[in-house]
Protein backbone atom coordinates (compact mmCIF):
# COMPACT_ATOMS: atom_id res chain seq x y z
CA UNK A 1 0.00 0.00 0.00
CA UNK A 2 2.34 2.50 1.32
CA UNK A 3 4.90 1.36 -1.93
CA UNK A 4 2.06 2.25 -3.88
CA UNK A 5 2.11 5.83 -2.56
CA UNK A 6 5.67 6.09 -2.65
CA UNK A 7 5.44 5.35 -6.50
CA UNK A 8 3.39 7.92 -7.20
CA UNK A 9 4.59 10.49 -5.04
CA UNK A 10 8.58 10.24 -6.71
CA UNK A 11 6.60 9.96 -9.99
CA UNK A 12 5.54 13.18 -9.50
CA UNK A 13 8.45 15.66 -10.38
CA UNK A 14 7.15 18.82 -8.45
CA UNK A 15 6.04 16.47 -5.39
CA UNK A 16 9.27 14.79 -5.51
CA UNK A 17 11.43 18.66 -5.86
CA UNK A 18 9.11 19.82 -2.68
CA UNK A 19 10.30 16.64 -0.42
CA UNK A 20 13.71 16.93 -1.57
CA UNK A 21 13.60 20.89 -0.40
CA UNK A 22 11.83 19.62 2.47
CA UNK A 23 14.79 16.99 3.57
CA UNK A 24 17.45 19.62 2.46
CA UNK A 25 15.84 22.51 5.01
CA UNK A 26 15.84 20.16 7.36
CA UNK A 27 19.29 18.85 7.33
CA UNK A 28 19.85 22.26 7.64
CA UNK A 29 18.00 23.11 10.50
CA UNK A 30 19.78 20.59 12.33
CA UNK A 31 23.27 21.07 11.39
CA UNK A 32 22.92 25.18 11.69
CA UNK A 33 25.52 25.23 14.81
CA UNK A 34 28.25 23.82 12.43
CA UNK A 35 27.66 24.57 9.17
CA UNK A 36 27.02 28.64 9.64
CA UNK A 37 30.61 30.40 9.76
CA UNK A 38 29.13 32.46 13.05
CA UNK A 39 26.86 32.22 15.55
CA UNK A 40 23.48 34.31 15.34
CA UNK A 41 23.77 36.93 17.67
CA UNK A 42 28.14 37.48 16.52
CA UNK A 43 28.40 41.06 16.21
CA UNK A 44 31.53 43.28 14.45
CA UNK A 45 30.57 46.70 14.37
CA UNK A 46 33.71 47.38 11.79
CA UNK A 47 31.27 45.19 9.40
CA UNK A 48 28.00 46.87 9.77
CA UNK A 49 25.86 46.32 6.46
CA UNK A 50 28.56 44.97 4.45
CA UNK A 51 27.20 44.19 0.66
CA UNK A 52 27.56 40.43 -0.11
CA UNK A 53 31.01 39.55 -0.83
CA UNK A 54 33.10 36.22 -0.33
CA UNK A 55 33.38 36.48 3.33
CA UNK A 56 29.76 37.20 4.10
CA UNK A 57 28.02 35.58 1.13
CA UNK A 58 25.12 37.23 1.74
CA UNK A 59 26.36 40.68 3.55
CA UNK A 60 26.11 41.56 6.85
CA UNK A 61 23.37 43.61 8.96
CA UNK A 62 23.30 46.97 10.86
CA UNK A 63 25.08 45.20 13.45
CA UNK A 64 27.54 43.49 11.66
CA UNK A 65 26.00 40.13 11.99
CA UNK A 66 26.41 37.48 8.94
CA UNK A 67 23.24 37.53 6.98
CA UNK A 68 24.18 33.78 5.81
CA UNK A 69 24.42 32.75 9.29
CA UNK A 70 20.92 34.03 10.54
CA UNK A 71 19.08 32.81 8.02
CA UNK A 72 20.21 29.27 8.83
CA UNK A 73 20.04 29.93 12.43
CA UNK A 74 16.27 31.16 11.28
CA UNK A 75 15.85 27.55 9.57
CA UNK A 76 15.53 26.14 12.67
CA UNK A 77 13.20 28.59 14.29
CA UNK A 78 10.78 28.66 11.36
CA UNK A 79 10.28 24.87 11.30
CA UNK A 80 9.89 24.51 14.68
CA UNK A 81 7.24 26.92 14.97
CA UNK A 82 5.65 25.64 12.12
CA UNK A 83 6.39 21.59 12.92
CA UNK A 84 4.54 22.62 16.57
CA UNK A 85 2.08 24.70 15.66
CA UNK A 86 0.90 22.14 12.90
CA UNK A 87 0.94 19.43 15.27
CA UNK A 88 -1.51 21.47 17.78
CA UNK A 89 -3.83 22.20 14.95
CA UNK A 90 -3.83 18.56 13.04
CA UNK A 91 -4.67 16.95 17.30
CA UNK A 92 -7.48 19.52 17.70
CA UNK A 93 -9.19 19.46 14.07
CA UNK A 94 -8.48 15.50 13.78
CA UNK A 95 -10.11 14.81 17.00
CA UNK A 96 -13.06 17.51 16.98
CA UNK A 97 -13.56 16.32 13.50
CA UNK A 98 -13.83 12.78 14.67
CA UNK A 99 -15.72 13.17 17.58
CA UNK A 100 -18.38 15.40 15.78
CA UNK A 101 -18.60 13.10 13.08
CA UNK A 102 -19.26 9.94 15.22
CA UNK A 103 -22.10 10.80 17.96
CA UNK A 104 -23.67 13.13 15.43
CA UNK A 105 -26.72 15.02 17.10
CA UNK A 106 -25.99 17.64 19.49
CA UNK A 107 -22.51 16.96 19.64
CA UNK A 108 -21.89 17.75 16.27
CA UNK A 109 -24.11 21.08 16.38
CA UNK A 110 -22.77 22.27 19.40
CA UNK A 111 -18.94 21.53 17.70
CA UNK A 112 -19.79 22.87 14.30
CA UNK A 113 -21.16 25.90 15.67
CA UNK A 114 -18.02 26.48 17.54
CA UNK A 115 -16.11 26.18 14.01
CA UNK A 116 -18.99 28.38 12.48
CA UNK A 117 -18.07 31.00 15.15
CA UNK A 118 -14.36 31.07 14.61
CA UNK A 119 -14.56 30.91 10.89
CA UNK A 120 -15.89 34.39 10.97
CA UNK A 121 -13.16 35.92 12.88
CA UNK A 122 -10.65 36.29 10.28
CA UNK A 123 -7.56 33.77 11.61
CA UNK A 124 -4.85 36.61 11.90
CA UNK A 125 -6.76 39.40 13.60
CA UNK A 126 -7.31 36.67 15.78
CA UNK A 127 -3.84 35.45 16.33
CA UNK A 128 -2.90 39.30 16.69
CA UNK A 129 -5.30 39.76 19.69
CA UNK A 130 -4.79 37.02 21.53
CA UNK A 131 -0.88 37.93 21.13
CA UNK A 132 -1.49 41.49 22.47
CA UNK A 133 -2.79 39.67 25.88
CA UNK A 134 -0.31 37.09 25.97
CA UNK A 135 3.19 37.88 25.62
CA UNK A 136 5.15 37.61 22.05
CA UNK A 137 7.66 34.92 22.27
CA UNK A 138 7.98 31.76 20.36
CA UNK A 139 5.87 29.50 22.65
CA UNK A 140 3.04 31.67 22.95
CA UNK A 141 3.07 32.36 19.09
CA UNK A 142 3.39 28.14 17.86
CA UNK A 143 0.78 27.80 20.52
CA UNK A 144 -1.66 30.26 19.15
CA UNK A 145 -0.84 29.47 15.51
CA UNK A 146 -2.11 25.87 16.38
CA UNK A 147 -4.91 27.00 18.23
CA UNK A 148 -6.22 29.22 15.86
CA UNK A 149 -6.18 27.46 12.91
CA UNK A 150 -8.02 23.58 13.41
CA UNK A 151 -10.87 24.50 11.82
CA UNK A 152 -10.78 23.99 7.99
CA UNK A 153 -9.34 20.32 9.07
CA UNK A 154 -11.64 19.92 12.03
CA UNK A 155 -14.77 20.01 8.64
CA UNK A 156 -12.73 17.82 6.58
CA UNK A 157 -12.58 15.18 9.22
CA UNK A 158 -16.26 15.38 10.21
CA UNK A 159 -17.01 15.04 6.86
CA UNK A 160 -15.31 12.26 6.09
CA UNK A 161 -16.34 10.43 9.49
CA UNK A 162 -19.82 11.59 8.71
CA UNK A 163 -19.81 8.77 5.53
CA UNK A 164 -17.57 6.50 7.01
CA UNK A 165 -19.82 6.11 9.71
CA UNK A 166 -22.64 4.34 7.85
CA UNK A 167 -20.18 1.82 6.04
CA UNK A 168 -20.74 -1.93 7.26
CA UNK A 169 -17.09 -2.23 8.63
CA UNK A 170 -17.89 0.31 11.33
CA UNK A 171 -21.14 -1.36 11.95
CA UNK A 172 -19.38 -4.62 12.14
CA UNK A 173 -16.96 -3.48 14.49
CA UNK A 174 -19.69 -1.85 16.90
CA UNK A 175 -21.85 -5.43 16.85
CA UNK A 176 -18.65 -6.98 18.20
CA UNK A 177 -18.47 -4.95 20.97
CA UNK A 178 -15.69 -2.66 20.08
CA UNK A 179 -15.69 0.34 22.82
CA UNK A 180 -16.10 3.89 21.39
CA UNK A 181 -12.54 4.94 21.73
CA UNK A 182 -11.58 1.49 19.57
CA UNK A 183 -13.79 2.65 16.45
CA UNK A 184 -12.82 6.14 16.73
CA UNK A 185 -8.92 5.45 16.98
CA UNK A 186 -8.58 1.84 15.76
CA UNK A 187 -11.05 1.91 13.09
CA UNK A 188 -11.74 5.54 11.63
CA UNK A 189 -8.69 7.29 12.44
CA UNK A 190 -6.69 4.93 9.70
CA UNK A 191 -9.31 5.75 7.05
CA UNK A 192 -8.92 9.68 7.45
CA UNK A 193 -5.16 9.73 7.60
CA UNK A 194 -4.63 10.90 3.89
CA UNK A 195 -6.81 13.83 3.92
CA UNK A 196 -5.16 15.10 7.38
CA UNK A 197 -1.64 14.02 5.87
CA UNK A 198 -2.29 16.49 2.83
CA UNK A 199 -3.81 19.50 5.12
CA UNK A 200 -0.84 19.19 7.75
CA UNK A 201 1.69 19.51 4.90
CA UNK A 202 0.39 21.84 3.45
CA UNK A 203 -1.01 23.83 6.74
CA UNK A 204 3.10 23.75 7.89
CA UNK A 205 3.67 26.32 4.74
CA UNK A 206 0.49 28.39 5.96
CA UNK A 207 1.93 28.38 9.86
CA UNK A 208 5.33 29.54 8.20
CA UNK A 209 3.61 32.33 6.30
CA UNK A 210 2.19 32.98 9.53
CA UNK A 211 4.79 33.10 12.33
CA UNK A 212 6.82 35.40 9.63
CA UNK A 213 4.18 38.16 9.33
CA UNK A 214 3.66 38.38 13.05
CA UNK A 215 7.45 38.61 13.54
CA UNK A 216 7.80 41.54 10.66
CA UNK A 217 5.18 43.07 13.01
CA UNK A 218 6.87 42.51 16.10
CA UNK A 219 4.25 40.46 17.59
CA UNK A 220 5.91 36.86 16.35
CA UNK A 221 9.57 35.93 17.69
CA UNK A 222 11.54 38.59 19.39
CA UNK A 223 15.30 39.53 18.46
CA UNK A 224 18.12 38.72 19.18
CA UNK A 225 16.67 34.94 18.27
CA UNK A 226 16.69 35.12 13.96
CA UNK A 227 13.24 34.29 12.76
CA UNK A 228 13.11 35.06 8.94
CA UNK A 229 10.29 37.54 9.60
CA UNK A 230 12.34 39.67 12.30
CA UNK A 231 15.31 39.57 9.86
CA UNK A 232 12.70 41.50 7.38
CA UNK A 233 11.50 43.57 10.41
CA UNK A 234 14.89 44.82 10.67
CA UNK A 235 16.14 44.77 7.10
CA UNK A 236 13.38 46.99 6.29
CA UNK A 237 14.87 50.53 8.04
CA UNK A 238 17.74 50.28 5.95
CA UNK A 239 15.88 48.78 2.45
CA UNK A 240 17.10 51.74 0.46
CA UNK A 241 21.05 50.76 0.36
CA UNK A 242 20.99 47.20 2.10
CA UNK A 243 18.82 45.06 -0.64
CA UNK A 244 20.65 42.29 0.83
CA UNK A 245 18.38 42.17 4.51
CA UNK A 246 15.40 42.01 2.54
CA UNK A 247 15.62 39.70 0.03
CA UNK A 248 17.28 36.87 1.18
CA UNK A 249 15.02 36.47 3.98
CA UNK A 250 12.49 36.48 1.82
CA UNK A 251 13.54 34.19 -0.75
CA UNK A 252 14.11 31.75 2.10
CA UNK A 253 10.15 31.92 3.14
CA UNK A 254 9.45 31.77 0.11
CA UNK A 255 11.04 28.93 -1.12
CA UNK A 256 10.19 26.90 2.47
CA UNK A 257 6.68 27.13 2.05
CA UNK A 258 6.59 26.54 -1.95
CA UNK A 259 8.56 23.06 -0.88
CA UNK A 260 5.45 22.22 2.01
CA UNK A 261 2.87 23.65 -0.78
CA UNK A 262 4.35 21.49 -3.60
CA UNK A 263 4.63 18.36 -1.17
CA UNK A 264 0.93 18.80 -0.11
CA UNK A 265 0.35 18.84 -3.51
CA UNK A 266 1.86 15.76 -4.68
CA UNK A 267 0.57 14.27 -1.58
CA UNK A 268 -2.92 14.78 -2.46
CA UNK A 269 -2.71 13.61 -5.79
CA UNK A 270 -1.20 10.65 -4.70
CA UNK A 271 -3.40 9.94 -1.95
CA UNK A 272 -7.12 10.71 -3.32
CA UNK A 273 -7.86 7.09 -4.40
CA UNK A 274 -10.68 9.19 -7.14
CA UNK A 275 -7.41 10.29 -9.88
CA UNK B 1 -29.33 30.55 12.12
CA UNK B 2 -27.64 34.16 12.67
CA UNK B 3 -29.10 34.81 15.72
CA UNK B 4 -26.89 31.45 17.83
CA UNK B 5 -23.72 32.49 15.76
CA UNK B 6 -24.35 36.53 16.29
CA UNK B 7 -24.17 35.58 19.85
CA UNK B 8 -21.39 33.46 19.96
CA UNK B 9 -19.32 35.73 18.18
CA UNK B 10 -19.86 38.14 21.22
CA UNK B 11 -19.61 35.53 23.58
CA UNK B 12 -16.06 35.02 21.85
CA UNK B 13 -14.75 38.71 21.97
CA UNK B 14 -15.95 38.83 25.65
CA UNK B 15 -13.86 35.69 26.97
CA UNK B 16 -10.73 36.91 24.34
CA UNK B 17 -10.74 39.89 26.42
CA UNK B 18 -10.90 37.52 29.88
CA UNK B 19 -7.85 35.95 28.58
CA UNK B 20 -5.98 39.40 29.09
CA UNK B 21 -3.74 38.87 32.17
CA UNK B 22 -4.60 40.78 35.23
CA UNK B 23 -7.89 43.40 35.92
CA UNK B 24 -8.20 46.93 34.38
CA UNK B 25 -7.86 48.30 38.06
CA UNK B 26 -4.37 47.05 38.16
CA UNK B 27 -3.17 49.89 36.75
CA UNK B 28 -4.30 52.29 39.29
CA UNK B 29 -3.96 50.13 42.64
CA UNK B 30 -0.81 47.97 42.19
CA UNK B 31 1.39 51.53 40.95
CA UNK B 32 0.10 53.22 43.77
CA UNK B 33 1.67 52.19 47.23
CA UNK B 34 -0.53 54.34 49.03
CA UNK B 35 -3.88 52.87 47.89
CA UNK B 36 -5.74 50.81 50.66
CA UNK B 37 -7.00 47.35 50.60
CA UNK B 38 -10.37 48.88 50.95
CA UNK B 39 -9.92 51.42 48.05
CA UNK B 40 -8.79 48.68 46.10
CA UNK B 41 -11.69 46.78 46.85
CA UNK B 42 -14.03 49.53 46.65
CA UNK B 43 -12.90 50.52 42.83
CA UNK B 44 -13.42 46.80 42.10
CA UNK B 45 -16.93 46.93 43.37
CA UNK B 46 -17.40 50.24 40.93
CA UNK B 47 -16.37 48.74 38.22
CA UNK B 48 -18.57 45.34 39.14
CA UNK B 49 -15.46 43.17 38.52
CA UNK B 50 -16.34 41.29 41.21
CA UNK B 51 -19.76 40.23 39.49
CA UNK B 52 -20.02 36.85 37.92
CA UNK B 53 -18.88 36.38 34.34
CA UNK B 54 -22.14 35.83 33.22
CA UNK B 55 -23.69 39.00 34.88
CA UNK B 56 -20.93 41.50 33.18
CA UNK B 57 -21.35 39.49 29.80
CA UNK B 58 -24.94 40.36 30.21
CA UNK B 59 -24.22 43.94 30.52
CA UNK B 60 -21.46 44.38 28.11
CA UNK B 61 -24.21 42.76 25.24
CA UNK B 62 -27.01 45.02 26.52
CA UNK B 63 -24.48 47.90 25.56
CA UNK B 64 -23.13 46.61 22.52
CA UNK B 65 -26.77 46.28 21.13
CA UNK B 66 -26.33 49.60 21.22
CA UNK B 67 -23.25 50.08 19.78
CA UNK B 68 -21.80 51.46 22.90
CA UNK B 69 -18.12 50.21 23.14
CA UNK B 70 -17.22 52.35 25.39
CA UNK B 71 -13.77 54.89 25.48
CA UNK B 72 -10.64 54.38 23.76
CA UNK B 73 -7.98 54.12 26.31
CA UNK B 74 -5.67 55.92 24.51
CA UNK B 75 -7.43 59.46 23.78
CA UNK B 76 -10.53 58.59 25.24
CA UNK B 77 -13.00 59.09 22.25
CA UNK B 78 -15.81 56.83 21.70
CA UNK B 79 -14.75 53.94 20.00
CA UNK B 80 -17.68 53.37 17.63
CA UNK B 81 -17.00 56.95 16.68
CA UNK B 82 -13.37 56.36 15.70
CA UNK B 83 -14.33 53.17 14.01
CA UNK B 84 -16.61 54.66 11.93
CA UNK B 85 -14.02 57.04 10.58
CA UNK B 86 -12.00 54.38 9.54
CA UNK B 87 -14.37 51.75 8.06
CA UNK B 88 -15.26 53.77 4.70
CA UNK B 89 -11.20 53.07 3.92
CA UNK B 90 -11.22 49.61 4.73
CA UNK B 91 -14.62 49.43 2.94
CA UNK B 92 -13.20 50.91 0.10
CA UNK B 93 -9.63 49.09 -0.01
CA UNK B 94 -11.55 45.36 0.49
CA UNK B 95 -14.02 45.76 -2.33
CA UNK B 96 -11.41 47.33 -4.65
CA UNK B 97 -9.08 44.11 -3.86
CA UNK B 98 -12.37 41.88 -4.12
CA UNK B 99 -13.18 43.49 -8.07
CA UNK B 100 -9.34 42.85 -8.98
CA UNK B 101 -9.42 39.29 -7.49
CA UNK B 102 -12.57 38.16 -9.13
CA UNK B 103 -11.79 39.87 -12.73
CA UNK B 104 -7.97 38.88 -12.83
CA UNK B 105 -8.64 35.37 -11.73
CA UNK B 106 -11.73 34.56 -13.03
CA UNK B 107 -10.26 35.58 -16.54
CA UNK B 108 -6.84 33.63 -15.40
CA UNK B 109 -8.73 30.25 -14.53
CA UNK B 110 -11.00 30.40 -18.04
CA UNK B 111 -8.53 31.04 -20.33
CA UNK B 112 -6.33 28.59 -18.80
CA UNK B 113 -9.05 26.28 -18.20
CA UNK B 114 -10.20 26.43 -22.44
CA UNK B 115 -6.42 26.50 -23.47
CA UNK B 116 -5.10 23.80 -21.09
CA UNK B 117 -1.59 23.14 -21.55
CA UNK B 118 -0.82 25.96 -23.46
CA UNK B 119 1.64 27.99 -22.52
CA UNK B 120 -0.14 30.64 -21.07
CA UNK B 121 -2.21 27.95 -18.92
CA UNK B 122 1.89 26.73 -17.76
CA UNK B 123 2.77 29.68 -17.22
CA UNK B 124 0.28 31.19 -15.12
CA UNK B 125 0.21 27.96 -12.96
CA UNK B 126 3.86 28.87 -12.36
CA UNK B 127 2.91 32.21 -10.83
CA UNK B 128 -0.62 30.30 -9.15
CA UNK B 129 1.61 28.38 -7.29
CA UNK B 130 4.39 31.98 -6.74
CA UNK B 131 1.82 33.51 -5.53
CA UNK B 132 0.71 30.57 -2.73
CA UNK B 133 3.84 30.56 -1.27
CA UNK B 134 5.11 34.22 -1.28
CA UNK B 135 4.96 36.01 2.17
CA UNK B 136 2.67 38.91 0.69
CA UNK B 137 4.15 41.43 3.02
CA UNK B 138 7.34 41.11 1.45
CA UNK B 139 6.05 41.86 -2.15
CA UNK B 140 4.39 44.79 -0.46
CA UNK B 141 7.82 46.07 0.44
CA UNK B 142 9.92 45.07 -2.51
CA UNK B 143 7.14 47.12 -4.15
CA UNK B 144 7.19 50.20 -1.84
CA UNK B 145 10.85 50.11 -2.68
CA UNK B 146 10.97 49.38 -6.63
CA UNK B 147 7.60 51.33 -7.96
CA UNK B 148 8.08 53.83 -4.91
CA UNK B 149 11.14 54.95 -4.09
CA UNK B 150 13.99 54.13 -6.89
CA UNK B 151 11.61 54.58 -9.67
CA UNK B 152 9.00 56.97 -7.64
CA UNK B 153 6.33 55.83 -9.77
CA UNK B 154 3.43 55.54 -6.89
CA UNK B 155 3.01 56.94 -3.76
CA UNK B 156 3.67 54.33 -0.61
CA UNK B 157 1.43 55.60 1.93
CA UNK B 158 -1.77 56.92 3.16
CA UNK B 159 -4.58 57.59 1.13
CA UNK B 160 -4.09 61.12 0.39
CA UNK B 161 -1.28 63.39 -0.90
CA UNK B 162 -0.39 66.58 1.73
CA UNK B 163 -1.50 68.64 -0.35
CA UNK B 164 -5.11 66.66 -1.34
CA UNK B 165 -7.17 69.81 -0.18
CA UNK B 166 -5.70 72.08 -2.66
CA UNK B 167 -6.61 69.65 -5.76
CA UNK B 168 -9.54 70.09 -8.20
CA UNK B 169 -11.78 67.58 -7.82
CA UNK B 170 -10.47 65.23 -10.85
CA UNK B 171 -6.82 65.62 -9.42
CA UNK B 172 -8.16 64.64 -6.31
CA UNK B 173 -9.48 61.39 -7.79
CA UNK B 174 -6.55 60.63 -9.54
CA UNK B 175 -4.58 61.44 -5.90
CA UNK B 176 -6.67 58.68 -4.25
CA UNK B 177 -6.30 56.46 -7.16
CA UNK B 178 -2.58 56.05 -6.98
CA UNK B 179 -2.49 55.78 -3.65
CA UNK B 180 -4.46 53.17 -3.93
CA UNK B 181 -2.46 51.05 -6.55
CA UNK B 182 -0.28 49.12 -4.91
CA UNK B 183 -2.29 48.60 -1.47
CA UNK B 184 -5.04 46.85 -3.33
CA UNK B 185 -2.62 45.01 -5.78
CA UNK B 186 -1.04 43.84 -2.63
CA UNK B 187 -4.20 42.70 -0.63
CA UNK B 188 -5.21 41.11 -4.17
CA UNK B 189 -2.12 38.65 -4.42
CA UNK B 190 -2.94 35.73 -2.16
CA UNK B 191 -6.68 35.80 -2.87
CA UNK B 192 -5.72 35.63 -6.22
CA UNK B 193 -3.49 32.56 -6.90
CA UNK B 194 -6.15 30.58 -4.64
CA UNK B 195 -9.22 31.82 -6.73
CA UNK B 196 -7.44 31.20 -10.08
CA UNK B 197 -6.92 28.22 -9.49
CA UNK B 198 -10.12 27.05 -8.27
CA UNK B 199 -11.55 28.75 -10.93
CA UNK B 200 -9.47 26.54 -13.35
CA UNK B 201 -10.66 23.18 -12.09
CA UNK B 202 -14.04 24.20 -11.45
CA UNK B 203 -13.95 25.40 -15.42
CA UNK B 204 -12.15 21.72 -16.46
CA UNK B 205 -14.82 20.14 -14.34
CA UNK B 206 -17.66 21.65 -16.05
CA UNK B 207 -16.48 22.07 -19.89
CA UNK B 208 -16.33 18.07 -19.60
CA UNK B 209 -19.94 18.14 -19.41
CA UNK B 210 -22.36 16.62 -21.61
CA UNK B 211 -24.59 19.54 -21.81
CA UNK B 212 -21.45 21.58 -22.85
CA UNK B 213 -20.47 19.00 -25.78
CA UNK B 214 -24.65 19.65 -26.80
CA UNK B 215 -24.25 23.09 -26.46
CA UNK B 216 -21.55 22.48 -29.13
CA UNK B 217 -22.96 19.58 -31.51
CA UNK B 218 -26.34 22.36 -31.87
CA UNK B 219 -23.51 24.39 -33.50
CA UNK B 220 -23.40 27.52 -31.11
CA UNK B 221 -20.21 29.56 -31.26
CA UNK B 222 -17.30 28.36 -28.61
CA UNK B 223 -17.98 31.53 -26.90
CA UNK B 224 -21.12 31.34 -26.34
CA UNK B 225 -20.43 28.13 -24.94
CA UNK B 226 -18.11 29.01 -22.78
CA UNK B 227 -19.62 32.09 -21.01
CA UNK B 228 -22.96 31.09 -21.24
CA UNK B 229 -23.12 27.32 -20.38
CA UNK B 230 -20.00 26.38 -19.15
CA UNK B 231 -18.61 29.45 -17.05
CA UNK B 232 -22.28 30.16 -15.26
CA UNK B 233 -22.50 26.65 -13.90
CA UNK B 234 -18.65 27.01 -12.86
CA UNK B 235 -19.54 29.87 -11.27
CA UNK B 236 -21.76 28.18 -8.63
CA UNK B 237 -18.75 26.60 -6.66
CA UNK B 238 -16.69 29.90 -7.05
CA UNK B 239 -19.39 32.09 -5.22
CA UNK B 240 -19.14 29.65 -2.20
CA UNK B 241 -15.54 30.36 -2.23
CA UNK B 242 -16.31 33.93 -1.49
CA UNK B 243 -17.30 33.43 1.44
CA UNK B 244 -14.75 31.64 2.71
CA UNK B 245 -12.14 34.73 1.41
CA UNK B 246 -13.31 37.43 3.20
CA UNK B 247 -12.30 36.54 7.02
CA UNK B 248 -8.74 36.16 5.16
CA UNK B 249 -9.10 39.49 3.40
CA UNK B 250 -9.83 41.58 6.30
CA UNK B 251 -6.91 39.89 8.24
CA UNK B 252 -4.80 40.72 5.65
CA UNK B 253 -6.03 44.33 5.75
CA UNK B 254 -4.68 44.58 9.29
CA UNK B 255 -1.03 44.35 7.60
CA UNK B 256 -1.16 46.02 4.73
CA UNK B 257 -2.69 49.12 6.40
CA UNK B 258 0.13 49.11 8.54
CA UNK B 259 2.81 48.79 6.13
CA UNK B 260 0.93 51.60 3.37
CA UNK B 261 0.07 53.65 6.84
CA UNK B 262 -3.45 53.58 5.09
CA UNK B 263 -5.55 55.09 7.87
CA UNK B 264 -8.33 52.68 7.84
CA UNK B 265 -9.64 49.90 10.67
CA UNK B 266 -6.86 47.92 10.04
CA UNK B 267 -4.03 50.12 11.33
CA UNK B 268 -6.56 51.18 14.00
CA UNK B 269 -6.63 47.60 15.01
CA UNK B 270 -3.18 47.51 15.32
CA UNK B 271 -2.29 50.45 16.84
CA UNK B 272 -5.28 49.69 19.37
CA UNK B 273 -2.91 45.98 19.80
CA UNK B 274 0.19 47.81 20.35
CA UNK B 275 -1.46 49.86 23.13
CA UNK B 276 -3.73 47.29 24.77
CA UNK B 277 -6.10 49.25 24.23
CA UNK B 278 -9.05 46.58 25.03
CA UNK B 279 -12.12 49.14 24.41
CA UNK B 280 -11.24 49.80 21.12
CA UNK B 281 -10.20 46.18 20.45
CA UNK B 282 -13.48 44.75 21.36
CA UNK B 283 -15.25 47.25 19.51
CA UNK B 284 -13.21 45.99 16.30
CA UNK B 285 -13.21 42.47 16.58
CA UNK B 286 -16.93 42.91 17.32
CA UNK B 287 -17.48 44.92 13.75
CA UNK B 288 -15.11 42.63 11.81
CA UNK B 289 -16.96 39.27 12.71
CA UNK B 290 -20.19 41.11 11.58
CA UNK B 291 -18.59 42.28 8.52
CA UNK B 292 -17.58 38.65 7.84
CA UNK B 293 -20.87 37.30 8.75
CA UNK B 294 -22.77 40.26 6.44
CA UNK B 295 -20.21 38.68 3.61
CA UNK B 296 -21.42 35.58 3.91
CA UNK B 297 -25.04 36.87 3.54
CA UNK B 298 -24.35 38.64 0.40
CA UNK B 299 -22.23 35.04 -0.76
CA UNK B 300 -25.68 32.97 -0.07
CA UNK B 301 -27.66 35.46 -1.84
CA UNK B 302 -24.88 35.29 -4.86
CA UNK B 303 -25.49 31.88 -4.75
CA UNK B 304 -28.86 32.07 -5.43
CA UNK B 305 -28.33 34.46 -7.81
CA UNK B 306 -26.65 32.44 -9.67
CA UNK B 307 -28.01 28.87 -9.52
CA UNK B 308 -31.72 29.37 -10.28
CA UNK B 309 -32.45 25.74 -8.88
CA UNK B 310 -32.01 26.97 -5.37
CA UNK B 311 -34.00 30.25 -6.32
CA UNK B 312 -36.64 28.11 -6.34
CA UNK B 313 -36.75 25.64 -3.62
Amino acid sequence: MISIYLHRIFRNKLAFAGALLMVILIILALTAPWLAPSHFADQSLIDRLQPPSGKHWMGTDDLGRDVFSRLLWGTRVSLVVAFVAVGIATLFGTLVGLIAGYFGRWTDAVLMRAVDILLCFPTFFLILMVIAFLEPNIVNVMIVIGVTSWTGLARLVRGETLSLRERDFILAARALGASTPRILFVHLLPNVVAPVVVSATLGVGGAILTESALSFLGLGVQPPDPSWGNMLSAGKDYIYFAWWLSVFPGLAILTTVMAFNLLGEGLRDALDPRS
Amino acid sequence: MMIPLLLGITLMTFFIMQLAPGKPTDLVTDLNTRMSSEAREKLVKLYELDRPWHERYWKWLKRMSRLDFGTSFRDGRPVIKKIAESLPATLLLNILSLILIFTAALAIGIFSAVKKDSLFDKISTFFVYLGFSVPTFWVALLLMIGLGLKLGLLPISGLRSIHYSDLSAWRKFLDMSAHLVLPVFVMALTGLAGLARYSRSAMLEVIRQDYVRTARAKGLPERTVILKHAFRNALIPIVTLLGLMLPELIGGSFIFETIFAYPGMGRLGYDAIMARDYPMLMGIGTIVALLTLAGNLLADLLYAFCDPRIRYQ
